[in-house]
C-alpha cells in the first residue's frame, strides 16, 4: 500500500493534472526567489512575453552573493551589484515581494521562509537553491530546481515531477549528550551514501527526530540533498505549531483553528509502508567531522583519518585517496590531532538563532585559539537582531569571532568571504566538496558547538575537551 | 531548446564518481546574469592541472563526457549544464545522477545517459585505447554504440525526458495546456494559505 504516509498525503494535495504519458503537474504553494539561480528565469520570462502568474506566491531575498561587511556600503564586486540591481528591477516589474539588503527580513532564503511563517506543514516549497530541503522540517514538500524550472514556476505557479519514492529513515532512542542535529544528519548520511537517497523523498522519523527542536529539524531536512534525496520531511507536531503560532505569516484566529485540523492530519499512518527504510541506533551516534571531499566521508571526534586501503570497493578507495591528497591529510591521523586555522559559524544549515546560542555558550568566557580566524555568520538580519538582542554578539567578539552582517558567506564562498588555498576550515556548512568554500580550501563540517570548542582549542575539539568544561 | 535526436562524436572520460556541481562550475561564476559564456569555468580547478582530461587535444572536439556515478551532486546550479554544453558537451554518460542535475539536464535539451556500470567501463577502455572513436548517443533508440570498437548499448533516459528531447518542447508551452486546470486548481486552495507582502489576511 503506497497511501497513508505523509510524503502522498502532501504530495496528492497539490496534483492539478496527471496528463497520460506526461509526469503530473504539481502545484506550488510557495516560491522563494533569490539573485543568483533567477536573472536568467527572468528573462527567458520577458522574451516569451509572459508574466509572473502568482506574485502573491513569490518571495526574494538577496543572500548568496552579498557582502557581510558594511552590507549596505558600496559593492564592490560589479558582477554582484549587477546581480542584486537585476532581482530589485525584476521584483518591481513583477510585483514580487523582495527583502533586498538593508531590510529587516533579509536574509538567506531558508532560513527567513520558516522565520516569517511563510513555510507551513502540507505545503509544497521550491526554490533555485538545493537547500530547499531545509523547509521539510514544517511537514512541507519542498525541494531544489534548476533556472528553467524557476522560469516554469513563475509562469505557471506549478512543476512537473515524476513522483519520488518514499524513504523512512528512522532513528530510535534519544541522542546521546553533546551529540547535536547536525551529527545526527551526518550520521545518516555516513550511513547511506551521497547517493543513497537519490529519487527518494526521506522522512525522518523516531524519537531521536521527535525530541528536536525547529531548528535542529530544519538542519536535518536541510542536509537530505547531500544524501542525494529530493527532499526530507518530518511530520508537523506540537513543536511544530508553537513555532509558527504568532509568526508574521502564519494563519490567526479562525484560521488557525482550521489549519491547525488539517495538519494534525499530516502524519504517516501507522501501517504505511515506505519504499525503503533505514533505522538507526541514537545511542550509537558521536560528535562528527568530515575528512574527506563530500559529507559521506566522516569519522566521530574520537575517531581517525582512515586508511583508503579499509575501504571494500576500488572506487571508493580512490575517492578516499584523493579525497586524502586534496585534504592534506595522513591515515591514522587523530581527528583532535588536526589543526584548523578558519572557523566558520552560519550558512542555511546552521545560521539559526539555536545554532548561535549553542556555540556563544561553549564559547562564553573563552578566546578563539592565537593565529585562528574565526567568523560568525547569521543567517538573516532578523537572527542578527535577535542575537544581539541577548547579547551574544559580545560573547562572540569577546572570544574573538568577527562579528557580521547576514548572507551566505563563506558557505560557497560567492562574496569574496572564502579561504585561501590549502587553509583548513572548521565550518558548520553543507559541503566540503573541493573548493567549496574558495579554491584550494579544505572544509570540515562540524555542529556549532564542536565549532566553537574547535576555535578554541586550535584542533578539532568537543565541547567537553576545554578547560574548565564541567 | 533544440531538439537533440543524437549525437554523435569523440568522447571523453573523468573517472571519478560523487562529482559535484561545485567541480562543474565553481561559484565565482554564478554571477553571470547570462545562460552563455560559462565553458571557460567548467571544472577550472581541475583544469589547472595539465594532464587533466579537458586539457587534451581530444577534449577540444569532444561531443560526449563519460564519468562515475552520482554526476551532478551538490547545488541546484543549472548553470553547470551550460557550461558542460558551452564547452562542447551534448551527452553525459554515467551510472547515475543526482535528481536535480538530471531535471536541469533534460530542460536545457543535455543528453543525461544512465548507463550500467559495465557499460560505463567498456566506454572507458574503448575510448581509452582510441581517443579518436566516433561515440555515437541515440536518443531515439536510447542506445550507446562506438562502432569502431564494435560496442553498443542500452541506456536509461524516462520517457517524457525522451520525448522532450526529441521534440525540443519549451515545456512551459505543454503545461500552460492546462491552463484551466491550474486555475480550478487553485479556488480549490484552504484560505489560510499564505501570500506573501504585507499580511494580506485576517481571521474570518
Amino acid at each position: 500500500m503506497t497511501g497513508g504516509r505523509l510524503f502522498d498525503k502532501v504530495w496528492q494535495r497539490h496534483l492539478v493534472a496527471s496528463p497520460d504519458g506526461e509526469p503530473p503537474l504539481l502545484y506550488i504553494d510557495l516560491h522563494l526567489v533569490h539573485e543568483v539561480t533567477s536573472p536568467q528565469a527572468f528573462e527567458g520570462l520577458e522574451l516569451a512575453g509572459r508574466a509572473v502568474r502568482r506574485p502573491d506566491l513569490t518571495v526574494a531575498t538577496m543572500d548568496h552573493d552579498v557582502p557581510t561587511i558594511n552590507p549596505l556600503g558600496p559593492i564592490s564586486d560589479p558582477l554582484a551589484a549587477e546581480q542584486m540591481a537585476r532581482l530589485r528591477k525584476n521584483c518591481e516589474a513583477h510585483g514580487i515581494t523582495l527583502y533586498a539588503l538593508g531590510s529587516a527580513e533579509q536574509g538567506v532564503v531558508h532560513v527567513i521562509g520558516p522565520q516569517l511563517g511563510l513555510t507551513q506543514p502540507g505545503m509544497t516549497v521550491v526554490c533555485g537553491d538545493s537547500h530547499t530541503s531545509t523547509h521539510g522540517a514544517f511537514g512541507a514538500l519542498a525541494f531544489g530546481i534548476g533556472t528553467t524550472e524557476v522560469e516554469h514556476v513563475l509562469a505557471t505557479q506549478t512543476l512537473r515531477q515524476v513522483k519520488p519514492q518514499a524513504m523512512a529513515v528512522t532513528v530510535d532512542g534519544d541522542l546521546p549528550h553533546g551529540v547535536t542535529a547536525k551529527d545526527l544528519v551526518l550520521g545518516i548520511i555516513a550511513e547511506i551514501g551521497t547517493g543513497g537517497g537519490t529519487g527518494s523523498v526521506i522522512e525522518y522519523r523516531g524519537d531521536a527526530v521527535r525530541g528536536l527542536d525547529m531548528a535542529g529539524r530544519m538542519t536535518v531536512c536541510n542536509m537530505s540533498i547531500e544524501a542525494g534525496a529530493r527532499a526530507g520531511m518530518i511530520a508537523p507536531d506540537d513543536v511544530t505549531f508553537a513555532f509558527l503560532e504568532g509568526r508574521a505569516h502564519a494563519p490567526t484566529g479562525l484560521h488557525w483553528e482550521r489549519a491547525l485540523d488539517d495538519w494534525r492530519s499530516l502524519v504517516t499512518d501507522g501501517r504505511a509502508v515506505f519504499d525503503r527504510e533505514v533505522r538507526i541506533d541514537a545511542a550509537t551516534l558521536r560528535p562528527v567531522v568530515t575528512w574527506g571531499t563530500t559529507p559521506a566521508q566522516s569519522v566521530t571526534i574520537d575517531g581517525v583519518v582512515p586508511d583508503p586501503a579499509s575501504f571494500a570497493a576500488l572506487a571508493q578507495r580512490q575517492a578516499a585517496q584523493r579525497a586524502l591528497d586534496y585534504m592534506g591529510l595522513a591515515p591514522g591521523t587523530a581527528v583532535r590531532d588536526i589543526r584548523i586555522d578558519t572557523v566558520f559559524i552560519g550558512s542555511c544549515t546552521n545560521g539559526r538563532l539555536a545554532d548561535l546560542r549553542a556555540a556563544a555558550g561553549v564559547l562564553r568566557g573563552r578566546t578563539v585559539s592565537a593565529g585562528v580566524r574565526a567568523i560568525v555568520v547569521p543567517g538573516s538580519a532578523r537572527v542578527k537582531a535577535e542575537a544581539e538582542a541577548e547579547g551574544l554578539d559580545a560573547v562572540f567578539t569577546a572570544a574573538g569571532f568577527e562579528w557580521r552582517s547576514a548572507g551566505c558567506s563563506m558557505c560557497l564562498g560567492m562574496n569574496g568571504d572564502i579561504l585561501a588555498p590549502g587553509e583548513r576550515s572548521a565550518s558548520t556548512s553543507n559541503r566540503n566538496f573541493e573548493g567549496r568554500q574558495g579554491p584550494g580550501g579544505r572544509t570540515h563540517l562540524v555542529s556549532p558547538a564542536m565549532a566553537a570548542a574547535t576555535a578554541v582549542a586550535g584542533h578539532f575539539a568537543v565541547p567537553g575537551d576545554l578547560e574548565g568544561a564541567g | 531548446m533544440r531538439a537533440v535526436r543524437r549525437v554523435a562524436g569523440r568522447a571523453v572520460v573523468i573517472d571519478r564518481r560523487d562529482v559535484d556541481t561545485d567541480q562543474i562550475i565553481p561559484a565565482a561564476w554564478l554571477k553571470r546574469v547570462e545562460r552563455t559564456g560559462f565553458g571557460a569555468g567548467l571544472f577550472e580547478a581541475w583544469r589547472r592541472d595539465p594532464d587533466f582530461v579537458l586539457n587534451t587535444p581530444a577534449a577540444a572536439e569532444a561531443k560526449i563526457l563519460v564519468a562515475g556515478a552520482n554526476f551532478g551532486c551538490g547545488s541546484s546550479r543549472e548553470h553547470a549544464v551550460w557550461a558542460l554544453q558551452d564547452f562542447g558537451f551534448e551527452a553525459v554518460i554515467a551510472p547515475s545522477f543526482a535528481d536535480i542535475f538530471r531535471g536541469n539536464s533534460i530542460g536545457a535539451g543535455l543528453v543525461t545517459a544512465q548507463a550500467d556500470d559495465e557499460t560505463v567501463a567498456g566506454l572507458t577502455a574503448a575510448v581509452a585505447a582510441d581517443p579518436a572513436a566516433q561515440v555515437i548517443v541515440d536518443v531515439a533508440e536510447r542506445t550507446v554504440a562506438i562502432p569502431s570498437a564494435g560496442l553498443s548499448a542500452p541506456f536509461a533516459l524516462p520517457d517524457y525526458a525522451r520525448w522532450r528531447l526529441l521534440e525540443g518542447l519549451d515545456d512551459i508551452a505543454v503545461t500552460l495546456r492546462h491552463a484551466d486546470a491550474i486555475t480550478d486548481f487553485e479556488r480549490s486552495r484552504p484560505d489560510w494559505l499564505p501570500v506573501s507582502g504585507p499580511r494580506a489576511h485576517a481571521a474570518t
